[in-house]
């Protein structure tokens, strides 16, 4: 063999291994300690008998599986609407919709559980709309869950209609196919795998998510919530286990779903597709328009609520503007170190986390050999979004904190905070990376070998400037996620090192509302600056490397 | 540096009189050697045992239908794929266990493959780039093969701009630039449209003369295997059917199938008679020489449509058989004919038969002919 060879063999095994100890190696003790008690001694299926005997514990798995199944039958198809209406009508505005129908995605969740209690909450501007119920508890959850997770299901939905063949459309015309039989024999077989893809992502996020309930559940409890009393709260690390296996479960389940989903469906479409254009339909646009327009106004409503809560006196009673909240309550408290904890977290996150992820996916597709590894590295890479944050975050804690661990050394420093967070979101990024490296040329490879020039160079001047825009996008997608993450860094900072998202939490819980708000405000502002940034530098680098795109054909 | 010569000036490429390319005279050790190769990709046997010599300085051809391995062999030789058994010698080096990246040959591939980002001097300099060639003999070696390949201008431009044909060219270019002694093409001109398929056709085979670099190519397009070719290799179903020279696939086919795939072919069912004669239905024929084959024995003749004479009046060669056009199909040049060969109208023939010639006998469906089947071009096959 090649040294050549050999050395991309050692790049994949060593990437393995890092996969092996960040990501496996956590999960595998959370069913260890499940099984065993504080001492460590194996105790069988006890703790599970426990749990499923309790009654209140039992009450969770319900409301959490209710609140869950009524936010994805509401996101899903509000998604699907502004997705049709971006895609298919005339209407004006569409590209500020798409920007203000993203925005959730810049801020942690639970800025909007926050905002949903300054508009319905005791003291809010909106709460006679309730009828006398209260915002805290299953409306509280599933208002916040629904505006956290609207962008997450509109994306996915917008890329397979994006995908659909104009052609098809075309034909369906010439066959005079009524207006409703088309939307039911081609946009909707369509958008079947998005529509199912983004049920389950909306399913799974809003079953995984803590920092809502936390906010704004009351006495509603859900085994997010579960999970974190049991650790923080009541320090029962085994129970926490247990729990944690019990909130894998629904995941998982949607996880498999969508899997074999993804399998049947992966050669609907054809690379030749045309692209779909919308034609006028003056009452169909303006129909789209009221319904962005409302669905946009929500989101500004839960988004501005936020900011503007930071920068008044005190809510509902003195609506003077003010910054204390950001002097006194931010920087005065030193809460301010968190927000740069926030800031160098995400920072490391994209920038470690793209170097790592591209490469393992540049080995995975285009080196040669060890098709058994590759097709398990595959596999495990998708596991990430298959785990809650809590449940990593409680792995990592069993596997770091372990004394005979020889890595125990980063607990409690930010390298596992960063490391975390790059295991939680590989599989999204992952995926981009794949993407964009399989639709280069397969043959780049055996035409370097044949020149005799080593594979990385060509790595280093074909592979990587071609997917700079992919590779730029995963960096995006980490920055902002490091910003907002709460779940999995929850149980895993240090005093020094705690982000952003948890002194929200924190503040929340001890009553100042404005400084947290203030905070929710600094990393909005921080994701928007990354991504507006990016969209600079994309631009530009364009220009500079890209420049064969831009060529012009004879 | 300059372009390579070939490296036996001793043997140029020979045209005999009637325009037949025989292949490139041998040295007494072939360049490539091929020694039981197999393959198998699961439960598939990709391929079943190959052996084969190339001549130093030859242009090779695989031909075959998808799936007969032709491809996976060239990726074998370019060690890009790994055989399961079997010994590979190149230039009297065994490479049957170096990888791709250890032996000596360019390669161009269906897609181009040129890179993206990199203008047509730099993806043509590629090669050299990483070979410590100082940066004037790169500018000047570069210019070189771009006039080669006729695109001398287009260096400052990037592959996008290009059309297939000339990114298929700046391909070749790459693969060539750094003097190989193997140059591989894996359906090089699939991607591209009919004109301009022909015309990189001829290019490629005089640029292949020119260099004297022994060539591999894959195609599935039989026209271009016998346009192009020294010997042609037709290949299915993992192993090889027949290795030639473009006349003797075409003329002498070995088995069914090269009869069958390498250009038209009618096939008549017969039973031998002995002493050379065949039955074909009611029709006897006499082919004298394959007084081999006892009588009673079911075999199957080829015959050409192009050997098949079409007479309308009474002047018509000795032996020839009365017949009746069943259809006419109007080709350009030449017209389709389908012939019936008895009143049942059974079996038929398809025959080509000049535009002028269908003209002046006015054929036409119904028309009663005479046609001659020369015995000298008919193939037994059984």
């Amino acid at each position: 063999m090649h040294w050549h060879d050999r050395l991309a063999q050692g790049l994949l095994f060593a990437c393995c291994a890092a996969l092996a100890l960040f990501l496996i190696g956590p999960l595998l003790m959370i069913f260890v300690k499940s099984v065993q008690d504080k001492d460590g001694v194996y105790v069988g299926l006890v703790h599970f008998r426990e749990y499923f005997a309790t009654p209140e514990l039992q009450q969770s798995i319900r409301n959490t599986l209710f609140v869950a199944t009524v936010v994805t039958m509401v996101t899903v198809p509000l998604a699907f609407t502004f997705a049709y209406a971006l895609t298919r009508s005339c209407m004006p505005g569409k590209g500020t919709f798409r920007v203000i129908a993203l925005t959730p995605i810049l801020a942690p969740s639970l800025m909007a559980a926050i905002s949903f209690i300054q508009w319905f909450g005791t003291q809010g501007l909106l709460k006679g709309l309730l009828a006398g119920a209260s915002v805290y508890g299953a409306i509280g959850i599933i208002l916040s869950s629904i505006y956290a997770t609207f962008p997450h299901a509109l994306m996915i939905v917008l890329t397979s209609l994006l995908l659909a063949d104009g052609r098809l459309y075309e034909a369906a015309e010439a066959l005079r196919t009524p207006m409703l039989r088309r939307f039911f024999t081609i946009t909707l077989p369509g958008a079947k795998y998005g529509l199912v893809s983004a049920t389950m992502v909306v399913f799974s996020y809003t079953v995984s998510d803590f920092g809502i309930p936390k906010v704004i559940g009351g006495n509603y409890n859900v085994l997010a919530v579960d999970i974190f009393k049991q650790v923080i709260g009541q320090q029962n690390f085994n129970k926490g286990a247990v729990v944690s296996l019990v909130l894998l479960a629904p995941v998982l389940l949607a996880f498999i779903v969508d899997w074999f989903m993804r399998r049947r469906l992966q050669a609907q479409f054809s690379s030749r597709a045309v692209p779909y254009v919308p034609r006028r339909s003056p009452g169909f646009d303006r129909a789209m328009l009221v319904f962005c327009s409302a669905v946009s106004v929500f989101m500004l409503a839960v988004l501005g609520m936020a900011v503007y809560t930071s920068f008044i006196k005190l809510w509902p009673y003195d609506l003077s503007f003010s910054l204390r909240h950001y002097v006194y309550g931010l920087i005065d408290a030193g809460v301010i170190v968190d927000y740069f904890n926030s800031l160098k977290m995400a920072f490391y996150t994209a920038l470690f986390g793209t170097l790592f992820i591209f490469a393992m996916a540049y080995l995975l597709e285009k080196t040669r050999g060890m098709a058994t590894l590759k097709a398990a590295v595959r596999l495990v890479v998708t596991i990430p979004m298959a785990v809650p944050g809590l449940v990593l975050g409680l792995g990592y804690i069993f596997f770091f904190n372990h004394p005979d661990n020889p890595l125990n050394g980063i607990y409690g420093t930010m390298a596992i905070l960063v490391l975390s967070t790059v295991v939680h979101y590989y599989t999204s990024s992952h995926m981009t990376a794949v993407t964009a490296l399989k639709a280069l040329d397969d043959e780049f490879e055996s035409v370097s070998a044949s020149l005799k020039v080593p594979f990385y160079r060509t790595f280093f001047r074909v592979t990587l400037p071609v997917s700079l825009p992919a590779v730029l996008d995963i960096g995006r997608y980490l920055f902002v996620n490091g910003m907002v993450t709460i779940s999995a860094v929850v149980f895993l900072y240090a005093p020094d090192t705690r982000p952003a998202s948890v002194a929200i939490l924190n503040m929340d819980e001890a009553g100042e509302i404005g400084a947290a708000a203030g905070m929710a405000t600094l990393i909005v502002a921080s994701s928007t600056a990354v991504c507006v940034l990016y969209a600079i530098v994309t631009r530009y680098l364009l220009r500079r490397t890209q420049a064969w795109r831009a060529a012009p054909r004879p | 540096m300059t372009l390579r010569a070939p490296r036996d000036p001793g043997a140029p490429v020979s045209l005999s009189k009637n325009g037949d390319r025989s292949p490139v005279a041998r040295d007494d050790a072939p360049y490539l050697e091929l020694a039981g190769i197999r393959k198998t990709f699961g439960r598939f046997e990709a391929l079943k045992g190959v052996s084969l010599d190339a001549a130093r300085g030859e242009l090779m051809v695989f031909l075959g239908p998808s799936g007969c391995g032709k491809t996976t062999l060239l990726r074998i030789v370019a060690g890009l794929e790994s055989q399961d058994e079997g010994r590979i010698v190149q230039g009297g080096r065994d490479v049957s266990t170096v990888p791709a990246i250890g032996r000596d040959y360019g390669i161009v591939f269906q897609s181009y493959a040129l890179f993206p980002n990199l203008t047509v001097a730099d993806n043509v300099a590629y090669g050299l780039v990483n070979r410590r060639t100082s940066r004037e003999t790169i500018r000047s070696r570069i210019a070189e093969l771009l006039k080669l390949v006729g695109l001398p201008d287009a260096g400052p431009k990037y592959p996008g701009q290009l059309s297939g044909g000339q990114q298929q060219r700046i391909a070749l270019a790459r693969a060539i630039a750094t003097s190989p002694g193997l140059l591989l093409l894996d359906e090089p001109l699939s991607a591209l449209d009919a004109l301009e398929r022909v015309r990189l056709r001829g290019e490629i085979r005089a640029l292949q003369q020119r260099l004297g670099v022994t060539t591999i190519m894959v195609t599935h397009d039989q026209e271009e295997a016998l346009s192009m070719a020294d010997r042609v290799v037709v290949m299915n179903a993992g192993r090889i059917e027949q290795v030639g020279t473009p006349r003797e696939v075409y003329e002498k086919p070995a088995t069914p199938f090269v009869a069958d795939f390498v250009g038209k072919i009618n096939v008549l069912p017969a039973v031998a008679e002995g002493s050379g004669r065949f039955r074909v239905g009611s029709v006897s024929l006499a082919l004298d020489h394959r007084q081999d084959i006892a009588a009673g024995t079911e075999v199957k003749l080829y015959l050409r449509p192009e050997e098949i004479g079409v007479h309308v009046n009474g002047h018509a060669a000795a032996g020839a058989l009365a017949a009746k056009v069943a259809k006419v199909e109007f080709l350009g040049a030449f017209c389709m004919v389908g012939i019936a060969l008895d009143a049942a109208g059974t079996p038929s023939l398809v025959a080509n038969v000049p535009r002028q010639q269908v003209d002046a006998g006015r054929l036409e469906p119904g028309t009663a002919v005479r046609v001659s089947l020369p015995a000298g071009a008919m193939r037994v096959l059984s």
